[in-house]
Parts: structure tokens; C-alpha cells; sequence
């Protein structure tokens, strides 16, 4: 919560200097308006007009722009340009817990329904286990998708499988068609988001609402600014990377690899790929791993 | 004669006049007796504790359920498969048999009507009663897609009750008329209904000829989407990605189950109108006797489509489908599945086989079985199945784990029942309940000396 709203404040302060260091966009009114008030009085600044003249401005007419979330319309259909896939090095996941704190945080959900989940799998009785993080896989055949009786749920240009839970029924078809149970449902009043007056974007997601459903949703409102989502950036062992399909390219924030290299060279699979639905997360095996597995404390595993 | 005697009495149909079965058929329309006054509010008492649970589950969501994100679908789901079931007992008996001249089930076709039309709509509530956003059921017919398996069942439930209303009212419209003729002591307004609804029947022979064609063309009809409703319902499971579901044998064997529940309850609606309405000259021992016999070829008949379901997984035993099927029959859910199979199914058939068993008491008593065997039936189809998906269920709490249904499901799930039978009650209570126009048709047909 601490960390979204000192985020928040960020961007805002981000964008303040932006406006102030003249590359920022100011209304076109806010010009107009300036030379009916050039004589009063109060702190000035310089800001950039949309046609490109260095203009000193009252900062009081300055309309500061803050990130507003994106429409409905823009939402379904995708950032241009891009197509979305994260890849995760199971050789380094210890199962910090980090991607799925950072996650709670950012989508102001509660602990009980987390987007992501770190498994605990063993392929065979004589292999050693080792963590699976897992969260929606994105996928470009979505199972969700297809039978969603109102289009709630849908897949856009960017890879990314978003949901609109202003439209959403709450039928949970998706929930019961999805095959890795990356969905989760509002079965009560969702935790109440705290100084927040932006209107909904299926790209925020927030607020959350009593009786629909939400899932990973790879955090478009961030991609929107070309910054990585929470999880990539806070995972300890930079197990997560995120990138453009399109660039050939993924990161995890500190170490950048080309993804078809990445994934001829550690033989990088799709988790069930045999069920057809084309998922967009790939994984490195867990081979030459970091850290030995050691069992975790969270509940049944 | 004695031919002709044995001949009706085969069939079922009693030596009477015309007025004497008009007065048989419609002596219970009238003014409630104190044993119904009591059945409607009993009914009424489960049906607002049912409301007052549905108020909690909109106040504070479905929180107030066991649901949980891995069993995500509850009992609401396999009540809604069990009424859909329920309802495809109007086309069994007042189309297939009818369409095979089995003349004997006829003073059972209303009867069948009303179940199915009671049936379809508390199925319809059942699943907006599921809905997390019923506020938003407009959504359906704003943003529908006609790609997802929801909408084909909307729109093929929707045709199913448009069909099966027609069906039950165009085949009163005689007797409708009989109601506004013969009947003297009724209030004005029912009178006023009767006039009304039987929209100037006259009992003309070219109404006559109409009605009939009208039946027989509704009748056919209404076999394909009855068989549709309740194939589409099963592929609300077979076409999703999860063991358990993911089967081709899923509509055939929904279908088959469908068809034996629907007799069961044919066979305690048969029970107890005969015993309350005393028409026992009309429901003879013989209608208990073919319709147990039907109970069982349906039974044997949903009893191989169970070997076909779950024989292939298993004998394989693939992975997540083997652990399913491993619960199921040695794990938490053995003995409600061994209850459904043996007591529900297996018992039925061997009891009913036996001709001196085929009686009115030992038939309700198999039929009870049958009824809630195909209830407990849809919960295995439904809940295990979500339990075991193909990753392992890890990292949440405790009670995602289990599913065991609160009172507000039980309550609400008890409400639909009660709702059913209340329309069932309603509708025998104003109506004849056995189609006396049919019947007297019947009589005439193999009696034409008497004419």
C-alpha cells in the first residue's frame, strides 16, 4: 500500500518536472488563458507548446499531468508494437516470496488470492523438486477467453489477456476453463484502495469489484510507461524476465538476453504446452540451479 | 365387451361417462382444502428462508458460500444441472411416448408438462442465483458471444421453456374451457380467468383438428431441443480444460440421466396425486408398473453410459484424471459415489425388475432413490472435478481445500425445490391434472359403440 502510494506520488512528481523542465504537454486552454492573465502576479515557469514554442507560464495555469488510465476502448486493444512474454529461470527461484509481496502491493489484493503462486513441483519421484512461480500465462489460444459469455475477458494485440470487471458476470466459466487456475475471484467486498480517485482501466484493475473475477495481468498501466512490472523488478534473484517478443529481447532488470537465444540455449519449454493453449510464459529447467530446495512455510504445500 | 373392457383397462382408461370424468378430473378445482393451505405455506416458510439467505449472498457476495477459487462452482451448479435434468420429462413422456403411441401414458402427459415447465424456470433462478454480478444479467443480451457454451444454454433454455409453456397450454385450452363451462363454485375471478385463457375454445371440430396438429408439431420439436438443453448443459463441462470434464461421452450420458430422474419423479408426482386427488381409476396400478419398467430400461441404459464414463480413465489412470478418479472411488468421495452408484442406480434396477415390486409404494420408494442419487450425482460430476485441476492445488489457505456448502447454499438450494413444487401445486390446483379431453378421446377410440 506505503510502496503504491510513494509510487504514485513519484509519477506525479516525475511529471511535475517534466511540465517544468518544458517537455512536458500543457492544455491548450492553459495558453489561451495565460495571455488573459500575464499581469497578475506568482511563480513562473517555462513549458513547451504543443507546437513546439518555450513559453513562460504562471505555474498556477499549469495543469500537471498525472497518468490517467487509459479508456475502455484503449484497453482492449494493446499497446502497439508489442508483444509481451515473460520468461522464468527455474534453476534460481528459492522461493523468496518477493514477486508475490510486490504483486499484493501493486494490485491492492489480499493474501488469501494471490495472482501468483509458487508451486512446489517434482517431475518424477527420483528428480529433485524445485519452485515454480506461476502466474497467468497469457495465452495467445486463451481457454478464458473463449467461453466468456460477454467478452469480459479478452485478449488484446500485446499478448496480454485482460479483464473488465465493469462487464464481468461473475459466471466464473473462466475460472473453471482456465487450466493452470491463474484466476481468482472477488468472493467478498475486495480490500477498499486508499486515496486513489482514478477512473477504472481493465489496465489498472483497480478498484477491484465484489463478484468478478481478476488475475496476473503482466501490470499494462505500467507498461504504458515502459517500466517493468513489480514483480520483475523485485524478485532478489532476478528469476522473472519480461520483454518484447517483437525486440528479441527480455530482462529481469539488471541482466538483458535475447529471448530466442535464451531459449534454444537452456531449452526453454511451455508449462502443458500439449494442452494447446499457447501460453506466452516460457521456463528455463531447473538445471545448474543457485540454490538447493529447501521447503518453504507456506500453507499446503 | 369383455374384450373391449379388458382392452381400456389395459390402457388405463376407465368405462365412464363423459360428466363422470369432467367430475373426477376437476372435483379438486375450487376453493383450497386446510391439507394444501398447509403445503403452500410450508412451502412458502422454506421458500423466505431461502430469500433471506439470497439477501446475505447479495449483501456481502458469495463469501457467504463454501465456494472458493478452486471450487468454483458449487452446489448451485449441480442444482442447476439437476433441474435442467428434471425438465427434459416433459418431452419424454407427452412426446416420446405419445409419438409412439404408448396410449397408456396419456392421462400422464400434463403431469410431465407441469414438471417440466416448474423445472425449467427454477433452473433459469438457480443459475442467476450462481451469478457474482446478477445485477448484470442484462450483459448476457448486450454483450453476448455467441461462441461461449453459456449463451447457446441461454438461448436453448429459452426456446425449451417457450416450447414446453406451448405444449402444457395449448393442450388445456379444451380443458380450460371445460373449467369456465362446467365448474359453478368458483369466485368470479377465476371464473374470469378461465373465460380468458381458454380464448373461445368451443370444442369445435375444427379446433379440435388445430389443437391436434398444433401437439403434434410441438411435440416433434421439442425432442431435438430437449435433447439439446441438456447435451449443451453438459458441455458447459466437456468444454473446458479439466480432468473429469473433458470427455466426449459427457452429453449422451446427461441426456440418459436426465431421462431416468425425470421418471422417478413422474412416478412420485403419479404416487401422490392419485393418493391426494384419489384418482386411483385413472392412475391404476398398471401406469406404476410400465413406468417402473421404464425406470429401469432408462436406469440400465444410464447405468452403461456410467461404465463407458468412467471404465477408459480408469484403467488408464492418467495423471491428474487418475487422481480423480482415485478420490472418487477409494478417497473422501467413495461412499457418496458407491451410494449413487449402488443404491442409486444398481438398487433400482434389480427392486424394479421384479414383477410383484412394481407396485405404487415399493416404485415411490425406488423412485425417492433414484431422485436423490441424480442429485448427489450432479455434485460428483461438478465438485471433485474442480478440485483436482491439472496444477497442483499449493500456497493457499485451508479452506480453498474443501468444500463443504453453508447454510445459505442449502437454504437457497432448498428454496428452489420448494419453488418447484409450489408451481407444480399451483398449476395442479387450478388446472385438471389429467388431460380430460385426451382422455375422453381415448375412451372413444376403443368404444365406438357407446358414441
Amino acid at each position: 500500500m506505503e510502496k503504491h502510494n510513494s509510487s504514485l506520488s513519484e509519477r506525479r512528481n516525475f511529471l511535475k518536472l517534466f511540465a517544468a523542465g518544458g517537455i512536458g504537454a500543457i492544455a491548450l486552454k492553459n495558453i489561451l488563458s495565460f495571455f488573459n492573465v500575464k499581469f497578475e502576479s506568482g511563480e513562473k515557469i517555462t513549458a513547451l507548446t504543443p507546437d513546439g514554442k518555450l513559453v513562460s507560464v504562471l505555474k498556477s495555469q499549469v495543469e500537471t499531468h498525472v497518468h490517467h488510465p487509459v479508456t475502455q476502448k484503449v484497453a482492449r486493444e494493446g499497446i502497439p508494437g508489442k508483444k509481451f512474454v515473460l520468461v522464468v529461470d527455474l534453476a534460481r527461484c528459492r522461493n523468496a516470496r518477493k514477486c508475490i509481496e510486490a504483486c499484493e502491493e501493486h494490485h491492492h489484493l489480499t493474501p488469501d488470492r494471490p495472482f501468483i503462486k509458487v508451486l512446489k513441483v517434482q517431475d518424477n519421484p527420483r528428480s529433485s523438486p524445485y519452485w515454480m512461480p506461476k502466474k497467468c500465462f497469457q495465452c495467445d489460444n486463451p481457454p478464458c477467453v473463449k467461453v466468456c459469455p460477454v467478452g469480459a475477458t479478452f485478449k488484446r494485440s500485446d499478448n496480454i489477456v485482460l479483464i473488465d470487471n465493469e462487464r464481468c458476470i461473475g459466471c466464473r466459466f473462466c475460472m473453471a476453463a482456465c487450466p493452470y487456475s491463474a484466476r481468482v475471484f472477488n468472493w467478498g467486498e475486495p480490500k477498499p484502495v486508499e486515496n486513489y480517485h482514478e477512473p477504472y482501466s481493465p489496465e489498472t484493475s483497480v478498484p477491484s469489484r465484489k463478484g468478478t473475477v481478476e488475475k496476473c495481468d503482466f501490470c499494462p498501466d505500467m507498461l504504458r510507461e515502459n517500466k517493468l512490472p513489480p514483480c520483475i523488478t523485485s524478485c532478489p534473484n532476478g528469476v522473472l524476465f519480461f520483454g518484447n517478443a517483437l525486440e528479441d529481447s527480455v530482462t529481469n532488470g539488471s541482466e538483458t538476453f535475447r529471448l530466442s537465444k535464451l531459449l534454444r540455449d537452456k531449452a526453454g519449454y511451455r508449462y502443458m504446452d500439449d494442452l494447446g493453449t499457447q501460453p506466452n510464459v516460457y521456463y528455463l529447467p531447473p538445471v545448474d540451479r543457485l540454490f538447493p530446495f529447501k521447503e518453504g512455510d507456506q500453507p499446503n504445500s | 365387451m369383455d374384450n373391449i373392457i379388458t382392452k381400456l383397462e389395459n390402457i388405463g382408461v376407465p368405462v365412464k361417462d363423459d360428466d363422470r370424468i369432467e367430475n373426477d378430473l376437476m372435483k379438486h378445482i375450487g376453493a383450497p382444502g386446510r391439507g394444501i393451505k398447509f403445503w403452500v405455506f410450508v412451502l412458502l416458510i422454506v421458500i423466505l428462508i431461502g430469500a433471506f439467505a439470497y439477501y446475505r449472498q447479495l449483501r456481502y457476495g458469495l463469501i457467504v458460500t463454501a465456494m472458493r477459487d478452486y471450487t468454483s462452482w458449487g452446489i448451485y451448479i449441480s442444482n442447476f444441472v439437476f433441474f435442467v435434468a428434471v425438465s427434459l420429462v416433459g418431452s419424454l413422456v407427452s412426446s416420446i411416448l405419445r409419438l409412439s403411441k404408448a396410449t397408456w401414458a396419456i392421462p400422464l402427459n400434463r403431469i410431465s408438462e407441469i414438471i417440466a415447465v416448474a423445472a425449467i424456470i427454477c433452473a433459469s433462478v438457480t443459475i442467476i442465483i450462481d451469478m457474482g454480478r446478477p445485477d448484470r444479467f442484462f450483459n448476457i443480451f448486450i454483450y453476448g458471444r455467441i461462441q461461449s457454451p453459456i449463451i447457446w444454454d441461454v438461448i436453448i433454455i429459452g426456446t425449451y421453456l417457450v416450447i414446453s409453456l406451448l405444449l402444457l397450454f395449448v393442450s388445456l385450452l379444451p380443458d380450460i374451457a371445460a373449467c369456465r363451462d362446467k365448474l359453478r363454485d368458483i369466485p368470479k375471478w377465476q371464473r374470469r380467468f378461465y373465460t380468458y385463457f381458454a380464448f373461445n375454445w368451443k370444442n369445435k371440430p375444427v379446433q379440435f383438428e388445430s389443437l391436434k396438429k398444433i401437439t403434434a408439431i410441438l411435440g416433434i420439436m421439442v425432442i431435438p431441443v430437449a435433447f439439446a438443453i441438456h447435451t449443451i448443459t453438459s458441455w458447459l463441462f466437456a468444454t473446458t480444460w479439466r480432468p473429469g470434464w473433458d470427455s466426449t461421452n459427457l452429453g449422451p450420458y446427461f441426456v440418459s440421466g436426465a431421462f431416468m430422474v425425470g421418471t422417478a419423479i413422474i412416478i412420485v408426482a403419479m404416487y401422490f396425486i392419485r393418493k391426494y386427488l384419489k384418482l386411483n381409476e385413472y392412475i391404476t396400478d398398471r401406469h406404476f408398473d410400465n413406468m417402473s419398467k421404464l425406470l429401469v430400461l432408462l436406469s440400465l441404459v444410464y447405468l452403461y453410459f456410467n461404465i463407458n464414463e468412467y471404465l477408459g480413465p480408469s484403467f488408464k489412470m492418467v495423471g491428474v484424471e487418475g487422481e480423480h478418479i482415485t478420490e472418487l472411488f477409494l478417497g473422501s468421495y467413495a461412499p457418496l459415489y458407491w451410494f449413487v452408484q449402488i443404491v442409486g442406480l444398481i438398487l433400482p434396477i434389480i427392486i424394479l425388475v421384479i414383477t410383484p415390486l412394481r407396485k405404487p409404494l415399493p416404485a415411490l420408494i425406488v423412485s425417492f432413490l433414484v431422485i436423490i442419487g441424480a442429485w448427489l450425482k450432479r455434485f460428483l460430476i461438478v465438485i471433485p472435478s474442480l478440485q483436482h485441476p491439472y496444477l497442483p492445488i499449493q500456497d493457499v489457505d485451508e479452506s480453498y481445500l474443501h468444500y463443504n456448502p453453508t447454510w445459505e447454499e442449502w437454504a437457497i438450494t432448498a428454496a428452489t425445490f420448494a419453488g418447484a413444487l409450489l408451481i407444480v401445486t399451483i398449476l395442479i390446483k387450478i388446472f385438471p391434472v389429467l388431460p380430460i379431453w385426451e382422455i375422453k378421446e381415448e375412451r372413444k377410440a376403443y368404444k365406438p359403440e357407446f358414441k
